[in-house]
This record gives C-alpha cells, structure tokens and sequence, in this order.
C-alpha cells in the first residue's frame, strides 16, 4: 500500500514538475509555439496563415517595417527554366549585388548565393583553375571568360535526398525551397550539392533595416535565422508573381534568361532549340534547369 | 524497485575511491569546464566560433564523430575471437567493450549535436514526431543504426551487471541473441557512416568503394588498441585475469587489421596517383599541400609515420610480446586513426572546394575546446561505468554488501 502511495505521489510530482516547466517555457508561448512548429509541408492552409500572420507581427517588432510575407503556391503548368548566356557575361558581379539585396541574404557575415568565376579562355570550363577572387578596374579581362554559378535547380537534387529530416524539397515548378523553421542545420546537403549553391548562416544573420526587401516568401527571402542553409529559389517572391528573377532584370548585357520550361513559345525553350547548351558537371546525373549556352 | 536499487548501489561506488580516482575525476571536471566555455560561446555566437565555413562546411566535429563510430564498433567485434579463441574470461570482455561502445555512441552523438545549428531541432530527425527522410537520407539511417546500437548495449551491459548484483544467472536466451545481433550492428554502424559519404558522388575524394572497408580495418586498428590497454589496467589492479596470450592475439589480429588498411590506401592513392585525373588534387592537398596551402600536410604526415611505426611493433613477434612496445604501438595506432578520421578524412574532401577554389580550414580553439568537452564527458562516463563494473564483478559487490552497509 506504501508502495503504491509512493509511485502515485511520484508519478503526481513528475508530471507536476513537467506541468510547471512547460508553464515556465510558456511565459513566452510563442517561443514555444515556435519550438514546436512543423514542417511546413505538413501545414493545413489555416496554420499556414496563422504562422505567416505571427511572422508579420514579429517583423514589424523586430524591424520596425511592414512585411508582406506570402506562401503563394506555384502556378498550374509552370516549370521554371534558366540560360546564362556564357558569351555575353563580363564578370560584373552586377547579379550577385541585386541577388543580395532583393533577398535579404547577410551582409556581415557575408553571403552570396551566386559565385561568379573567372576562367582561362584556355583552359575551358575548369573550376580547380578558375578564381572567384578576381578583382581588376575594368572587366572582362583578356584571355578569360566568366561562369556565374547559383543553385542550378536540378531535376534530380542530391540535396534534397540527403536532408535527414525533409526541411528541402522540389515543389511542383521545378524551384528547390527550404522551410528556415524546419532546417536543423547539420549541413549534409552542402556536403552534396555539386554547385555550391547551399550557403549557411554561421552566425546572426545582418541586414541594415533600410535595405530591408519587405516583399517576401515564406519559402525563399524572409529573413533568416542563425543555423540555417539558404539558397537560390529562382527569386520565387517575384517568379510566381510573374516577375524576372532580380538577377536577370540587373545584367547589363542580357547574359541571363529566365522562363516557363512548359511553354513552347517561351525564350527558354527558343535557346533550347535554337542554340547548343550545356549544363555543368552532366556527368553526375543531377539534371539541372539551368542552361549555360552561347548566344554569339 | 529491485531495479531502483541496483542503480543506488552503482551510485554509491562512484563516489568511494582511492586519492588517485578523484583526483583523475577532478581533473576531467576542470576539462569539462574549460571545454565548456567554449561550447557555450559556440551556442551564444553561432557555429561562426568554429573555422567552418561554406566552402568546407564540415570539419573537426564530423571527423571526431566517425572515429567514435570506429571506436564504438570496434568494441564489439573484439567478441568475435574473444569466443573463437575461447578467451576465459568472455563475460567480462562483453562487459567492458559494451560499456566502452556505450560510451562511444553517446559521444558520437555529442558530437553531431554540437555541430548542427539548430541542436533544439533534434527532434524534427525522429519518426513520427518530426518527418525523418528514412530511408532516403544516409544521416537518418546512421542516426537509426546508432540508437539501436547504443540501446542494444546499454541493455546488454545493465543487464549482465544487474544479473551479478544480484547472484543470478543470466538468461542466456535473452543474453546471446542481443550480442550476436550487436555484432553485425557493430559493422553496420562504420558502414552506415561510411556510406554517410560515399553517398555523395559530387564529393569525389569520398566516392570510392574501398571507404567502406578502408573505415572498417581502421576501427579494427584502434577500437582494439583501447582495450588492450584497458585490459592490461584492469588486469593489474583488479582480480580480472586475462592471460598474455589473449592480449598478443588482440595484437596479432590488429596486425591483420593495420596490413589490410594499408593495402587498401595504397589500392586507393595507386588508382588516383597512376590515373592522375582531376581528382587528385584532393589526395595532393592531403599529402604535399596545393601550393602555399600545406596547412594539414603535417598531420597526414604525422599519421602517416605513427601508423607506420605502430605496424612494425605489432608485426615484429618480439616486440608485439614485449608490453612496453606493446603499449607504444597501441598509443601510435590509436594517434595515427585519431588523425586519419579525425583531419584528414573530412578536410581534403572540401579542399578545394566544389568549385575548385581552397579555403584553408584548420580547427578553431573553440571546436577544440568543444572536443575536449566531449571527450572528457565520455572519458567520465566510461570511468564510471568501469568504476561499477569492476566493483560488481571482481569485488564481490553485490545486493548483499548493499545491506550489510546498512
């Protein structure tokens, strides 16, 4: 009889004490609400909602600006296409700077979702021997050409596959997304992508509140959070909204083209047809959507 | 309750010892702190603390995390040859290289906490509360093969241990299929991370079959090299016996080990020197450095000669049964896989980078500090558990000195 009282008061106290830390943690319930989020792909449309709600209301805290933040779905009979046009390109990291800003990528410390590369006219296309770190008065220099390099959103993503917890996935229009709140940081799909194109947030995130974009995606340029991978998503705020991506509309010489893979009177599907493209390290199968080719 | 009990009673061994052990006990907690500030700067700052970066996006942590792997299954597979050779005191082996295997698990795991960015988030890996990608994902299977493993042998252990506290005989029927399972696990928890690699074709320095293997005979390098030692301890000042020629055929079956992980290194640099494609560079910045970048290039070395040394100590009959060369040759081997998984397994992979440029990475004094965190936690947990084991069973302390105490 002792025994039992004794199990009984204990099992009370446990889940006294268990009662009372979760009523402590819940001092801040949305710390906690926020701990216990799903993925974002298992949301129904309400939470959704009621998250990107939350999300405005902590921005406006935290920044001091609106934030329109949506979740908008792809469009029926999307499939988004890229072609970098490796004649054209002069180096002029242009893309990488209207990258940055249109997506809110860290200033300190530094992040760049698209590596432009220098390489030998020589040489072709050989990464061991290119250098990003070229920094001359004038571009392009003689005797060398340039391979921009972003998330080449491919068909087949090893990244995806390696995500342990499925926080990086392909959505219907071809563009590989990231739920921030999901990603547990372990970095095995920077491990895998061939391009480079995963980039973490070592430390806290930094962006001057000025230069704040606050027309924003849940699944692409919202403002991250420390420990977490981003990347490249073709600019979905503004793709799905029927807008070029920011790094075609900055290039000075129309090096970059952007569209629907499934319409046949697109641009894209003119390059594919008209010129001879390649697309980089083919050997590995991972089919990227994004077309180097020769306009000239 | 009788449970509850044995579990008092092992608490209570940990606190009585000679001068020496708390002492030693003094000294890991004093590790464990200074270690400790600089985890805790990592978690206020971010993984910005570490040398990591983008371009080589893991380093010391995941190196430190595959050679526990090694060590954890290792352990085990000394069960192996302890029943083929029918070693006496096979109970006791089990004992002590589950514990060990124990320890090394959850040290592992450590590890991989304090790598990831969002540690919080550690639940999002599990089946049904989070979405593990199982089995696509090479990271949930490690994850998965590890739990089982580190559950396997801490089941095993306690029970055998709790069987002893209380004088009873072990059921056997529940006993021997969990070591026989824990064998194969054994090999597969270094080939589950092996293939945590291998499954990253654009990562070529990684993507060759002999990894698998190459990990396997490393482990069988070191995990032994520990125990060996370990037994040598115990046999002095416990009532463990274990005879010389169990200990040199642990050695020998090391040399078997060390012979078969070089001639898989040199198979593997014999395909990339001769072939000389692209992807030598790897094996380059390894061994001579690209260029003025020759930062790592005295590890491999180190590792290199120690393993080198430790072979020949091992192969050369007398110095294999002399305990003083013995024991040099453990430590070297042990170092040498130390720094084989540890630098130069995880580091070359992303140097250069996969776009060909090199960003030289050297572990930061935190990611240091945050090792020796870890290991001094492991080395503490292993004392323990030692401390209990041998008190339960060599000295005779059981449920019975339990009362008399009383």
């Amino acid at each position: 009889m002792k025994n039992t009282n004794s199990r009984r008061s204990f099992i009370k106290n446990i889940s006294l004490a268990t009662f009372s830390a979760v009523a402590l943690s819940g001092c801040k319930s949305a710390v906690f609400d926020k701990f216990l989020q799903k993925n974002f792909k298992t949301l129904s449309k309400k939470e959704k909602d009621n998250i990107i709600r939350d999300l405005e209301i902590k921005y406006k805290e935290k920044y001091g600006k609106e934030f329109h933040v949506s979740d908008k779905p792809e469009i029926d009979g999307t499939l988004f296409g890229y072609a970098l046009d490796l004649s054209r390109c002069v180096g002029c990291r242009r893309c990488v700077y209207a990258c940055v800003t249109e997506n809110n990528q860290s200033r300190d410390p530094q992040i760049h979702w698209i590596e432009v590369l220098q390489m030998e006219k020589e040489r072709g296309i050989d990464f061991p021997h290119s250098t990003a770190q070229y920094n001359p008065e004038k571009v392009p220099e003689k005797g060398y050409f340039y391979v921009p390099v972003q998330c080449q959103q491919c068909k087949n993503p090893p990244c995806v596959k390696v995500c342990p917890v499925k926080a990086t996935w392909q959505e219907p229009d071809g563009i590989t997304v990231i739920d921030y709140n999901w990603c547990i940081g372990c970095r095995y799909c920077m491990a895998a992508c061939p391009y480079g194109a995963r980039h973490f947030n070592w430390g806290e995130p930094n962006v001057p509140t000025a230069e704040l974009n606050t027309e924003v995606h849940y699944l692409g340029n919202r403002p991250r959070m420390k420990g977490v991978v981003e990347k490249c998503t073709f600019c979905i705020q503004r793709s799905r909204a029927g807008k070029y991506p920011a790094c075609v509309e900055i290039c000075p010489v129309g090096a970059r083209k952007f569209g629907n893979l499934l319409d046949p009177n697109s641009e894209i599907r003119y390059i594919l047809e008209n010129k001879r493209v390649l697309i980089l390290k083919q050997e590995l199968n991972t089919q990227p959507k994004f077309y180097y080719f020769y306009g000239i | 309750m009788n449970f509850i009990r044995f579990i008092t009673g092992s608490i209570k061994i940990i606190f009585h010892g000679s001068k020496t052990y708390y002492a030693w006990l003094i000294l890991l907690l004093l590790l464990i702190i200074w270690g400790g500030t600089g985890y805790s700067s990592q978690l206020t700052h971010g993984l910005i603390k570490t040398h990591m970066r983008d371009s080589v996006s893991w380093g010391f942590y995941i190196g430190n995390f595959t050679f526990l792997v090694g060590v954890a299954a290792a352990a085990v597979m000394l069960v192996i040859p302890a029943y083929i050779y029918d070693w006496k005191p096979i109970k006791e082996i089990v004992i002590f290289g589950e514990l060990l295997a124990v320890c090394s698990v959850i040290m592992c795991i450590s590890f991989i906490v304090v790598d990831i960015g969002n540690p919080l988030r550690f639940w999002h890996m599990l089946p049904l509360l989070g979405t593990m990608n199982f089995p696509s994902s090479m990271l949930s299977w490690d994850f998965f093969v590890l739990n089982i493993y580190l559950l396997i042998n801490l089941f095993v252990g306690t029970y055998l241990l709790y069987c002893i506290f209380y004088n009873r005989e072990y059921n056997k029927s529940i006993v021997l299929p969990l070591v026989l399972i824990s064998i194969p696990m054994a090999v597969a928890i270094h080939t589950t991370t092996a293939f945590l690699y291998n499954a990253l074709p654009g990562r070529v320095f990684w993507n060759s079959a002999l990894l698998a293997p190459r990990f396997l005979a490393s482990a069988f390098c070191s995990g032994p090299a520990i125990l060996l030692i370990l037994f040598q301890i115990l046999r002095k000042t416990t009532k463990f016996e274990i005879k010389d020629e169990a200990i040199w055929k642990i050695a020998e079956l090391m040399v078997y080990a060390m012979f078969i992980y070089l001639f898989f290194t040199i198979a593997e640099l014999f395909k990339e020197f001769y072939s000389g494609t692209e992807n030598i560079l790897y094996w380059k910045y390894l061994l001579f450095g690209i260029g003025d970048h020759k930062e790592i290039v005295p590890y491999s070395w180190s590792s290199i000669i120690m393993g080198c040394i430790a072979f020949v100590l091992f192969l050369i009959p007398k110095t294999r049964k002399n305990f003083v060369t013995l024991n040099i040759g453990a430590v070297l081997i042990y170092g040498s896989v130390y720094v084989e998984k540890g630098i130069a397994l995880i580091i070359p992979a992303f140097t250069p980078d996969i776009l060909g440029q090199i960003y030289v990475y050297t572990p930061s004094m935190t990611e240091i500090k945050t090792a020796v965190m870890i290991f001094s936690l492991g080395f503490l947990l292993f004392t323990f558990l030692s401390k209990i084991s041998i008190a339960i069973v060599f000295d005779n302390y059981n449920i019975d000195s339990l009362t008399r105490q009383k």
